[in-house]
């Protein structure tokens, strides 16, 4: 996993709430057998009509040329429905390594942290802020404070996150890298119990 | 505060826990096989790093092996693949495996126990839900994915969080012509197949108390079909005279010391669960299912449920279940026409299961319309059914006894249930599909099998013995 510390980007808003883990990564690219190459399905059908890459809905953010970078803007409750890890993986594979929202559906955010995404939950005021700024705004993440910045108004919000999960995405860890990096405390337990 | 035996299994394994998240649980024994397996071996090698405690992981091939003709090379291209990947993974990596051919081979459930491998007071996993067998012997041991089978391979560690405790407690003396399996389809059927969701459940009570290692593993083995994350049962007696003497079994001074550890695992008497159930052995008739869950079970001598009868957690599959299985809701099941006749899997398939079916049948003959195979957990329980005749009787009765393997347990292999036919098993899923596509699968003890056997149709067994 790629470690994760602070983020400064510019960010994509897509201002709609429920946005269901069906929507982001539709059911019938699910077949894959590895994590990789999910990112071009990412919102698959409100990307394009009829299915068709040579037919862009112009209005979706992904498709327009102005907004880009490392993080997502979503309306409340982000990734409820189905539980597939793969809604993760394509927002990972696409490029995003952080999404901002009022609201994460529970599954969602488990499956995001093991992936190194990070889930950033802030105030709906403070969401709301977000999508009032024009599309050069930046933003930065800064995991190790818990600190989310709009960077042109300097507005601030802190965010919560688990502390096992905190360090796991400072260092890039899973949870195969954390077991592995207390080796020695695995070792020491071994040998006080003969 | 008094311990359960969960938790006092559970504290003796935690290396740390982390704060504000799951425990780090050491794993004393690691089951592998062949289909859970392959892509953990390639996580390892993705990372570089070697298994870390070879010799605490036990490999052997089951889900996918024929039971006939072992000794010819794997029809099936992708069954023959995983079992070779096996091979060449237990190779590289160090690990013991006991695989087709080997004395040792069979069901990974089976040849724990068997082998004295699985003992009081440890930690064992395998990517398979039915681990929770081995909870028999007084064991914290459960099924796990294959992302978490990459994770022991690693760290001989798991992330876990502790589960609830639930006590499920059985008192008095069964009827005669009732066997533990019909114990477990009837708490089954009362708690149903998702009652035990979330929780570990310890079985105890005078009647799990006086049934030998083999029936206690058939409980531990179904509490997965509750939900439960594992099941277990304390040790004692039965349990020491059970693994003395066994192939890894301790020896020596180092049996004493083990004896004196395994001694103390038990629930002290003011040890609180989160939940605990009582049943009376005296209310337990002989078990069957007629529907597509392991919870949808029924006394032989009671009639299929209609929605105004069934519990409320299976009433919106009801119709759909009966559909695919073609049975009538209100209908008795006693006399129902069978086609195949299933005895094994890693729940009903050790020597006692043989031995009872065998002096059932001795002298009988199975009925024209169906065929029998009963298949052994592994190849000792192979070998010692012959050295002592078993296989006579079974030949003579027209039972087919045929080689280890899950054999007909999951359509997985060459031994499949045609669409539509009827399949009184000693397995432990009736989902549909499980014993082949369209196949209908009706668990039952392996005494229920065994008459089925002999008369063509579901039959109450304790009508045939005198
Ligand atoms: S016998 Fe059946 S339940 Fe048991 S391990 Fe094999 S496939 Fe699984």
């Amino acid at each position: 996993m790629r470690a994760l510390t602070t983020i400064q980007s510019r960010f994509v808003p897509i201002n709609i709430e429920n946005i269901d883990t069906d929507q982001i990564i539709p059911a019938r690219f699910l077949k894959a057998t590895t994590k990789d190459g999910f990112g071009k399905n990412l919102f698959r059908d409100w990307r394009y009509e009829n299915d068709d890459e040579s037919k862009k809905i112009a209005h979706f953010p992904l498709n327009m040329s102005q907004f880009d970078g490392e993080i997502l803007v979503a309306g409340k409750n982000f990734g409820c429905g189905s539980s597939r890890e793969h809604a993760a993986w394509s927002i990972l594979d696409y490029g995003f390594r952080v999404v901002v929202s009022s609201f994460f559906a529970d599954i969602f955010r488990n499956n995001a942290l093991n992936n190194g995404v990070l889930p950033v939950q802030v105030s709906d005021a403070f969401l709301q802020r977000i999508f009032l700024q024009d599309n050069n705004t930046e933003l930065t993440v800064d995991l190790e404070k818990q600190i989310i910045t709009i960077n042109s108004t300097g507005e601030q919000e802190h965010f919560e996150i688990n502390r096992y999960k905190k360090t796991c995405l400072l260092n890039g860890y899973d949870d195969i890298d954390y077991l592995l990096s207390i080796k020695k405390e695995i070792q020491q337990f071994e040998t006080q119990r003969v | 505060m008094g311990k359960t035996l969960f938790e006092k299994i559970w504290e003796k394994h935690i290396v740390k826990t982390i704060d504000d998240g799951p425990s780090v649980l050491y794993i004393d024994t690691h089951f592998i096989h062949e289909v859970t397996s392959p892509q953990a071996f390639t996580g390892l090698n993705k990372r570089g790093i070697k298994v870390f405690r070879p010799q605490q992981v036990v490999a052997t091939a089951d889900h996918n092996v024929p039971t006939l003709n072992q000794h010819l090379p794997i029809k099936e291209e992708l069954s023959r693949k995983q079992v070779e990947a096996l091979i060449n993974n237990c190779a590289e990596h160090g690990i013991e495996l006991y695989g087709l051919g080997h004395p040792f081979q069979g069901i990974v459930h089976v040849i724990g126990p068997e082998l004295g491998i699985t003992q009081p007071g440890m930690t064992i996993v395998c990517g398979d839900s039915h681990t929770s067998t081995h909870g028999a012997f007084g064991t914290i041991a459960f099924g796990i994915g294959t992302s978490e089978v990459e994770m022991v391979f690693a760290s001989q560690c798991l992330l876990q969080s502790r589960p609830k405790l639930m006590r499920i407690n059985v008192d008095g003396v069964l009827h005669k012509g009732v066997v533990s399996k019909d114990i477990v389809l009837y708490i089954l059927s009362k708690i149903t197949a998702s009652g035990a969701t979330g929780y570990a459940v310890e079985f105890a009570g005078s009647a799990i108390r006086s049934l030998s290692m083999e029936a206690r593993m058939t409980i531990c083995n179904m509490s997965i079909e509750m939900g439960g994350r594992c099941g277990l049962i304390a040790p004692d007696e039965i349990t020491f005279k059970y693994i003395k003497g066994r192939k890894f079994a301790p020896q020596g001074a180092d049996w004493d010391k083990k004896m004196a550890e395994w001694k103390q695992l038990y629930s002290d008497g003011d040890a609180s669960f989160d939940k605990e159930i009582f049943i009376n052995a005296e209310d337990i008739q002989p078990m069957i299912t007629y529907g597509t869950n392991p919870g949808m079970g029924i006394g032989i001598s009671e009639n299929i449920p209609t929605t105004e009868t069934i519990n409320e957690n299976d009433r919106s599959g009801l119709s759909k279940s009966l559909a695919y299985m073609g049975l009538q809701p209100g209908s008795p099941i006693k006399g129902q026409k069978i086609d195949y006749v299933f005895i094994g899997s890693c729940t009903n398939s050790r020597i006692e299961d043989l031995r009872m079916v065998a002096s059932f049948v001795k002298g009988k003959k199975k009925a024209d319309n169906v065929e029998v195979w009963v298949v052994p957990g592994s190849k000792q329980v192979e070998t010692q059914a012959i050295q002592e005749g078993i296989d006579k009787i079974f030949e003579e009765a027209g039972f087919m006894l045929r080689q280890p393997g899950c054999s007909a347990c999951l359509g997985m292999n060459e031994d499949k249930i045609p669409a539509g036919k009827y399949c009184i098993s000693t397995s432990n899923r009736n989902f549909e599909g499980r014993q082949g596509a369209g196949a209908r699968t009706l668990l039952a003890s392996p005494l229920t099998a065994a008459a089925a056997a002999i008369t063509g149709e579901v039959t109450d067994v304790r009508e045939l013995l005198n």
